[in-house]
Parts: C-alpha cells; sequence; structure tokens
C-alpha cells in the first residue's frame, strides 16, 4: 500500500514565506476554494476534495510564496478591522493546519 | 475575521451539493473521445477503427486542442473528465493529456482495453492517481475466448499484462464485460475472477450491443446484430438471476416508468455531462452523432455548445406517430434504453422505436413477472399495480448490471 505521509512537527514563522504545494491543485468553484490532491499520498480517500472555511480563503489566497506570513496577517488586520493579534493567529493556525497535510510548503 | 482555533481545512466529498451552493455548474463531467482508433479489432464494437488508420489520425484533434478543450471544460466547472476511444492509449500524447486533466484539478476516468499500458505509465498513475477507478474492458476469460472476440493475436496477454500493471501499485480499476455468444459460457466464472482481482463488488456487462456511431459500415451492423443475445436468452438469463438481483430490477422499473410522452432526451445531460468525439464536436453523449444534436467546437467554443445548442438539443420532441403511440406510453422506456442514440445508430433518425431493444425489455420483464406473454407494456392498464406501486423518486436510481454503453 502507498503510505500517507503527514508532516508532524515543522515549525512555522511569522517571518517565513509560504506557498501551495505543487501536490495538489487548487480550483475556485462558485467563489470558493476547493483544493484538490494531485498525488497518491495526499487525502485519505479516493473521493476526496478540500473546502477552506472564509477565513482560510481569505489566506490562501495571499500565500505567494514570497510575503512572509507577518505581513499577510497585517494586510488581512486592515481589510478586517481585526486585532492584529487575532489574525496572526488565525494565520499560523491555518498555515499549521496546511503544512500539516502537505498542501502548503515553506519558501524561505 | 475571527480566530476560529482549528477546522480552517474540510474534507468533502465530491458529490457533495454543498460545493455548488444548490446550483450545479453548466459541465460537471466531460466524455471526451481522445481517437476512434483501437489496437483490437473486436467484433462487436459500435466504434472501433484500425489503430493504423491514418486518414483518421489526421482528423483526431491535436494536442493542443485537446489541452485547451481541457481548460475550458474545467473554466465551466467541471470535475471529472471520461478519457475513452476508441482505445485512448494509442495515443503518444495520452500520458501528457492525462497530467495536464490533473493539474487542471479535474479527475479522469479512463476507459482502456488495458493492454497498451506500460510501467512508465502505471508509475504515473500510482504518483497522480486519476482519482477515479480505470476502467477496462475484459472480453473473456481464455485466450481463444478473449482473441475470437479482439480478433488481434496476443491481446490476451497484453491485456493480463496491462492489468498486472494496475494491481501490482494498487491503482484501483473496474472490470467490464461483453456478454456475446463467444464470452456467455464463461460468464459465470467471470464475475467472480473479476471481483476477486479488482475489489469490485459486481461486473457491469455490455450485453444489448450497439450499432456503430457513425452509421460507417453495414456489413459490420450485420455482424454486430448476429452477435446479439436473442430475447429469449435474455429472458432466461433473467430469470436465473438471484432474487435480490431480481429486485433491484424491479425497483427500478418502478422508479422510472413515468411516462415520456413527446420528450425524446431525460437522461445524461440534465446533470451536467457532455462529450466530445476524437474530431472536436460536441455531442450530447458519445453514442449520439446524429448530424442535428451534435456542435462542431471550431464554430463556437464549449461554453456556447452548452449554453446555446444543448438546451436547442435537451427541447426537442417527437412527432413520430409510432414512437409517441408506444414509447412515449410505455413504462418499461427507461428501463428498455431506447434513446435518440440508439434509434440514430439503427435507423438513421431520432425517435424510431429500436425493436430488438423493446423485445429485450419485455423479455427481462416477462422473465420478472411483469408482463404475461404476448403483453405490450404500452397497453397494460394496472402497471402501478404490478410493480407494487410507484417507487419514490431518488430510492433506486442505478440500472442494475445493464451499460446503456454511452
Amino acid at each position: 500500500m502507498i503510505e500517507r505521509r503527514i508532516v508532524m512537527s515543522e515549525e512555522v514563522r511569522l517571518d517565513a514565506a509560504y506557498a501551495p504545494s505543487e501536490d495538489v491543485v487548487a480550483r475556485e468553484l462558485e467563489g470558493e476554494v476547493v483544493i484538490i490532491p494531485l498525488v497518491s499520498d495526499i487525502g485519505d480517500i479516493e473521493d476526496e476534495l478540500y473546502t477552506l472555511n472564509e477565513t482560510g480563503q481569505a489566506i490562501w489566497r495571499r500565500l505567494d510564496g514570497r510575503k512572509p506570513l507577518r505581513e499577510v496577517a497585517a494586510e488581512l488586520a486592515k481589510e478586517f478591522e481585526a486585532a492584529p493579534g487575532d489574525i496572526e493567529r488565525d494565520v499560523l493556525g491555518l498555515v499549521r493546519e496546511l503544512v500539516t497535510r502537505r498542501m502548503v510548503i515553506a519558501k524561505s | 475575521m475571527s480566530a476560529a482555533g482549528s477546522g480552517y481545512v474540510r474534507r468533502v466529498r465530491r458529490d457533495e451539493a454543498r460545493l455548488w451552493k444548490g446550483r450545479p455548474p453548466l459541465l460537471t463531467w466531460l466524455d471526451l473521445e481522445l481517437t476512434d482508433r483501437c489496437n483490437n479489432a473486436c467484433i462487436h464494437c459500435s466504434v472501433n477503427r484500425p489503430a493504423g488508420d491514418t486518414a483518421e489520425k489526421g482528423r483526431e484533434m491535436a494536442t493542443a486542442e485537446v489541452r485547451a478543450l481541457l481548460e475550458h471544460a474545467a473554466g465551466l466547472g467541471c470535475l471529472t473528465v471520461r478519457l475513452t476511444g476508441g482505445e485512448p492509449l494509442l495515443r503518444q500524447d495520452f500520458a501528457e493529456i492525462y497530467l495536464y486533466a490533473r493539474r487542471l484539478g479535474l479527475r479522469v476516468m479512463v476507459f482502456t482495453n488495458a493492454a497498451l499500458m506500460t510501467p512508465v505509465l502505471a508509475d504515473l498513475l500510482a504518483r497522480v492517481p486519476p482519482r477515479e477507478p480505470v476502467e477496462v474492458s475484459v472480453y473473456g476469460l481464455e485466450r481463444a475466448t478473449y482473441e475470437a472476440v479482439t480478433g488481434t493475436p496476443g491481446s490476451f496477454d497484453a491485456a493480463r499484462r496491462g492489468l498486472g500493471l494496475l494491481a501490482d501499485r494498487h491503482i484501483p480499476f473496474f472490470i467490464k464485460g461483453a456478454l456475446l455468444p463467444a464470452t456467455a459460457a464463461e460468464s459465470a466464472a467471470f464475475e467472480p475472477w473479476a471481483c476477486a482481482l479488482s475489489g469490485q463488488r459486481r461486473v457491469a456487462w455490455v450485453q444489448f450491443l450497439d450499432l456503430r456511431s457513425r452509421r460507417d459500415d453495414e456489413s459490420r451492423n450485420a455482424r454486430i446484430r448476429a452477435l446479439r443475445l436473442p430475447p429469449g436468452e435474455v429472458r432466461r438469463r433473467t430469470a436465473a438471476l438471484p432474487a435480490a438481483e431480481q429486485d433491484e430490477l424491479r425497483r427500478f422499473i418502478a422508479a422510472h416508468a413515468a411516462l415520456q410522452g413527446d420528450r425524446l432526451f431525460g437522461c445524461l445531460s440534465a446533470g451536467g455531462k457532455g462529450a466530445v468525439d476524437a474530431h472536436g464536436v460536441f455531442q450530447y453523449c458519445l453514442a449520439l452523432r446524429h448530424p442535428a444534436t451534435v456542435f462542431d467546437l471550431k464554430r463556437g467554443g464549449l461554453e456556447k455548445a452548452v449554453k446555446e445548442h444543448w438546451p436547442a438539443v435537451r427541447a426537442m420532441k417527437s412527432r413520430n406517430p409510432e414512437y409517441l403511440g408506444r414509447c412515449g406510453r410505455c413504462p418499461l422506456k427507461a428501463f428498455c434504453l431506447q434513446c435518440p442514440a440508439k434509434s440514430w445508430a439503427e435507423h438513421g433518425t431520432l425517435d424510431t422505436p429500436v425493436e430488438y431493444l423493446c423485445e429485450v425489455a419485455h423479455a427481462q420483464a416477462a422473465a420478472l413477472g411483469l408482463l404475461a406473454g404476448g403483453e405490450r407494456a404500452w397497453a397494460v392498464k394496472d402497471w402501478d399495480r404490478r410493480v407494487g406501486g410507484p417507487v419514490p423518486a431518488g430510492q433506486d436510481q442505478r440500472l442494475g448490471g445493464q451499460e446503456c454503453g454511452s
């Protein structure tokens, strides 16, 4: 059987930039981000897609591999008029989850 | 924005309606015929042209055209593409097309006879899985049986090698059989063999053979007619089915007994399914090539085909009194597989009843105890009572064990 790899302990840092992995494809369907596994060891079953909640979508669209997460959080704080600390927690939370699932990778 | 804590990412099933917020996209599924050519020369096939047919090869869409078509399909919301033929693996650019489709986020279903599967291609399917089972047509358990159908020496061993490459790499696949005079005697042994090899629960059988969908060869049509299971044999086989499968057929018949009147199209494309042939012509389904129903994509793109051409085809009505008096009033209509594609292949029209399909549907209904000998379903007055009352919609949407071939 093909073994499913999960990254368990990579540290996610606010001063690092992250980008979608080439192992997944992201499509916008009806204005919603849908992540589709491309390679064999992402996802548990054949018939599986992933969607992001509203917070996750706003963050995902800014993960371009160049902007550090702190800058992503600052942009979102302006747009959503939320406390910077809350925004940073959301950004780190999402990126940790995506790194664990191998859907994004660190670029710097 | 809120501090959600966790649960930013949600796993969903592909068919979850939530993806579409209640309104599905214009195109959800595309059948893409990459070539009419095939490495086999199966005696019953409604499509195949010789592998070396250079004129046919010259009419096929180029790689760039296929890539553009896939992009347009994905742009319209399509989630799944079925790559079929002929034999799609005959194309030198198959791996490129496959990978391009997957990188667009499309699930890919491959219809193949597996004979041209290579270790390199199987490795690709293992590394970048299609996310739909590969569907493999297998024409018998023994070499003599198989090659009597394919007409191609060496095809049995090649297909078994291909199946082995898929199985060794745990690539999900599904085996389909064909009920022909040459294979019928093996069908009882075929089912457990296929289920053990692939893990599938049952085999889908091609059993009521279609004539040539391009209406290109009357001598081959005559041969296909001669290969069809006689209605008496269909009745015998239906009566011999396990009780649970008979019940499933009865439930299907009960659930799909609504009379269609003058409506011609009642399947597939209502759910956003469409097809494009090897020459870049948009079709309602792969089998329907009637000139009034097709749309050459060179005249306009896929979006125009889906938005403008499709509704016009779907709205077509029958004015044929024979059709209206029989098929339009028949509670077996959905079961018998009569449709514009079958009428096109048999008669060159959209709405001429296909006698063979009518006969085998009545033979099956008789075997299930729904009709007495000689009764015609469209003349029966107490159909609801015979099938135990109408079945609520959605309870049984599957046609157990039968394939329409489209």
